[in-house]
């Protein structure tokens, strides 16, 4: 067999070039460029370092959606390439901006903190596109909008009302939440206090991490007592982002409840257990490309950059102002292994999505759960809905 | 004694099953790496054959005596004896098999490699390889037109129909669809392609000696949201009445007339419904369920739905075979 394919080989190579040649008359063949920057601050140490973060998680997620985009440009005469960096500051990632910028690049993949994010949208100006792949501070879709910004990556708010509802389902509405010290764990737990106003659940304890002792040694003396309460509980809520403390929850409570959130069972947008709608087949080809899993920062920066390809295929151009006019159209639908059609929002440019809920091993739950429901798509009731946030970008 | 009564039985069980004499189902599960055998005239699974990882797309050779399975993990196609129901012979397939089809010359069988965005030709009497065909990404649906000439794939994320000529196995045309196209199925007089695109929500009516799109199919039914009508299967009448149109998560099959295109019904099936097969006189319509587990049966007379028999763990495709 493998002979025949080897015989075959120049005569593949034929037929390939007949496209090429076909396709040419198709209009002259179309170059898309892509930048991609990424710069994650240090998360200093942390207790729980038995799987570290990988450092491409964003760059090979874009990587893959370039190849997508490539096996379809192919028989259209368009061409997609990843201009990347990974910056050591934010300084750094600056000047690979202004070097994208000056060599002609107004589409950009940003996996970046959000007050990095905001200066590199106000640099590029509004002639360019930019997709976040990587902030998922709420305030960047209620208040501190561009309209050259559109976010991949959904915000804490999709995530943590993904599990309130999910919480609600279960009727699991007492709640003891567990919140780190970082800038992003309290975040993430205020959205969570917000999503559990929304969705009927209540917090009858809501305890600060104090404790700086290592839990490796300690955990299972340490926990226990932390999480006594005078209340009972139906779940504890952890509020670790970094994933510092939070490891170390499950199995030590003082009550033999379940653990949600950052960990236990967490909302995310992506993860290797997801394998319904075709999703095994993207995850095949990440793992063939990156010998790893995929984590939301590559799904979001493929999202991204599949966003630009889809809008290519059909708009046959790759002016900026285009794109951007198309994927705001009810003509652009991002198919995405969700089960459902993804679209950016048209007040904040945030791209609705499905929430996976899921554990190490296993997928438990997608949200929007079946019962919440919205006159728009039921997307919408995760996240900031249009009368919820102060941005009007379109 | 004991031998007289085991042939008694014996010809007694040949005895039930031959009044029946209605044909038989194949349902390929795709989480259980089996086939469920239905009796069609019972309606009852009567046997489960165990086979390769991930059965998915299967198919009957012309003559009806072998069935095809794209065992996808396995990365092969197995061709099952009908007369026996066991495994016979494996042919190559390219990586991760999900849906074929046979040319009508019964030889040279059209595989679409899910991971690697090829199409696979194989000499199905020689096992040779005669072409890989580059496609695009996560190429999935797969149809050869009743007159042999064209093979059409349809590549998932990059929304397109791949014309394949058969006589060159060149791509000759490449027409841009709804996003996620994965079913293509020919009119009897080759005239006509349908095409699905699960997350557009569209049905795709192409004129094949044109190749342009004549008309486009959306669905609408009430109380289930629009995004949640994912056309997958198509079935055609051969009298060209209807096209019935799988609409997976919606739970719904559509009944579309094939001449003016209007929608007439909509049936209530399982949950995330996939494939569709009509028996030989076409009184009947079989449909995979994935998410129920079981097989709809659709009464075409009265476009009803007059039983759900339950088989394995999320079926995939559905053949019935029209001699058996």
């Amino acid at each position: 067999m493998r002979a025949t394919i080897r015989f075959l080989l120049p005569i593949l190579l034929a037929i390939m070039l007949g496209l090429f040649l076909s396709s040419g008359a198709q209009g002259a063949g179309l170059t898309v460029q892509i930048g991609y920057i990424q710069w994650s601050p240090d998360q200093g140490p942390v207790l729980s370092n038995v799987t570290p973060e990988p450092e491409d998680a964003g760059l090979r997620g874009a990587e893959l959606a370039i190849d997508d985009n490539n096996t379809t440009g192919k028989f259209l005469g368009q061409s997609f390439s990843l201009d990347s960096v990974i910056a050591g500051s934010e300084e750094q990632a600056m000047a690979a901006l202004e070097r994208q910028l000056a060599a002609g690049i107004d589409l950009f993949v940003l996996r970046v903190p959000a007050a990095t994010l905001t200066q590199l949208a106000d640099r590029a100006g509004e002639n360019a596109l930019l997709f976040n792949a990587g902030a998922r501070d709420n305030a960047l879709r209620t208040q501190d909008c561009r309209p050259q910004l559109l976010h991949a990556i959904p915000s804490y708010a999709m995530l943590t009302d993904g599990l309130a509802q999910w919480l609600n389902q279960r009727r699991w509405k007492q709640l003891m939440m567990i919140t780190g010290p970082t800038e992003a764990d309290l975040q993430w737990a205020d959205s969570f206090r917000r999503a559990s106003q929304r969705f009927g659940l209540e917090l009858v304890a809501d305890k600060p991490w104090t404790f700086d002792a290592d839990l490796r040694r300690t955990a299972s003396r340490e926990l226990p007592l932390f999480t006594q309460s005078d209340d009972d509980y139906d779940a504890v809520v952890v509020a670790d982002v970094r994933g510092d403390f939070g490891e170390y929850v499950p199995f030590n409570t003082w009550l033999p409840r379940p653990v949600v959130g950052t960990q236990g069972m967490t909302p995310k947008a992506w993860h290797r257990v997801v394998e319904s709608w075709g999703a095994a087949q993207l995850q095949n080809r990440f793992r063939d490309l990156a010998d790893r899993h995929m984590s939301s920062e590559d799904y979001a920066a493929w999202a991204a950059v599949r966003s630009v390809g889809a809008a290519v295929t059909q708009l046959n151009s790759a002016e900026a102002a285009q794109i951007r006019d198309f994927l705001f159209s009810d003509n652009f639908q991002l198919a995405a292994f969700k089960g459902r059609k993804l679209s950016y929002r048209r007040w904040n440019g945030q791209l609705r999505q499905p929430i996976p809920l899921v554990h190490p091993r296993g997928l438990v739950a997608k949200a929007p759960i079946e019962g919440f429901l919205h006159p728009r798509t039921e997307m919408d009731t995760l996240g900031f809905d249009e009368p919820e946030s102060q941005c009007r970008i379109n | 004694m004991n031998s007289v009564f085991k042939s008694t039985a014996l010809a007694a069980m040949i005895g039930l099953s031959a009044p029946a004499a209605a044909s038989l189902a194949y349902v390929s599960n795709e989480k259980d790496n089996s086939i469920s055998v239905i009796d069609t005239g019972s309606m009852e699974v009567v046997e489960t054959i165990d086979v390769g990882q991930r059965p998915r797309g299967i198919l009957l050779s012309k003559d009806h005596s072998k069935l095809y399975i794209c065992a996808s993990d396995d990365d092969i196609v197995q061709v099952m004896d009908l007369a026996s129901r066991r495994i016979i012979d494996t042919l190559p397939s390219g990586e991760d098999p999900e849906q074929f089809s046979l040319h009508p010359n019964n030889r040279h069988l059209y595989i679409a490699n899910e991971d690697d965005a090829i199409v696979t030709v194989v000499d199905v009497d020689t096992k040779d390889v005669l072409a890989q065909i580059d496609v695009g990404v996560e190429p999935e649906g797969m149809a050869v037109s009743p007159d042999g000439k064209w093979a059409v794939n349809t590549s998932e994320t990059s929304s397109m129909l791949h014309w394949i000529d058969t006589t060159d196995f060149e791509i000759k045309k490449n027409i841009v669809v709804g996003q996620r196209p994965r079913h293509v199925e020919f009119s009897r007089d080759s005239k006509i392609a349908w095409a699905s695109a699960e997350i557009g929500g569209t049905v795709h009516v192409i004129d094949v000696d044109s190749l342009e799109e004549i008309k486009q199919l959306t669905f609408s039914i009430r109380g289930v949201h629009p995004d949640k009508v994912q056309p997958v299967g198509i079935e055609l009448t051969s009298d060209g009445k209807y096209a019935f149109v799988a609409l997976g998560p919606a739970n719904h099959v559509a009944v579309v007339d094939a001449q003016t295109y209007e929608v007439l019904d909509y049936l209530l099936v399982g949950s995330r419904v996939w494939q569709l097969d009509l028996n030989r006189d076409e009184s009947q319509l079989y449909t995979t369920n994935g998410v129920s587990g079981d097989v709809s049966v659709i009464d075409v007379e009265d476009l009803k739905v007059i039983k759900s028999i339950k088989v394995g763990r999320y079926p995939w495709g559905v053949v019935i075979d029209p001699n058996s």
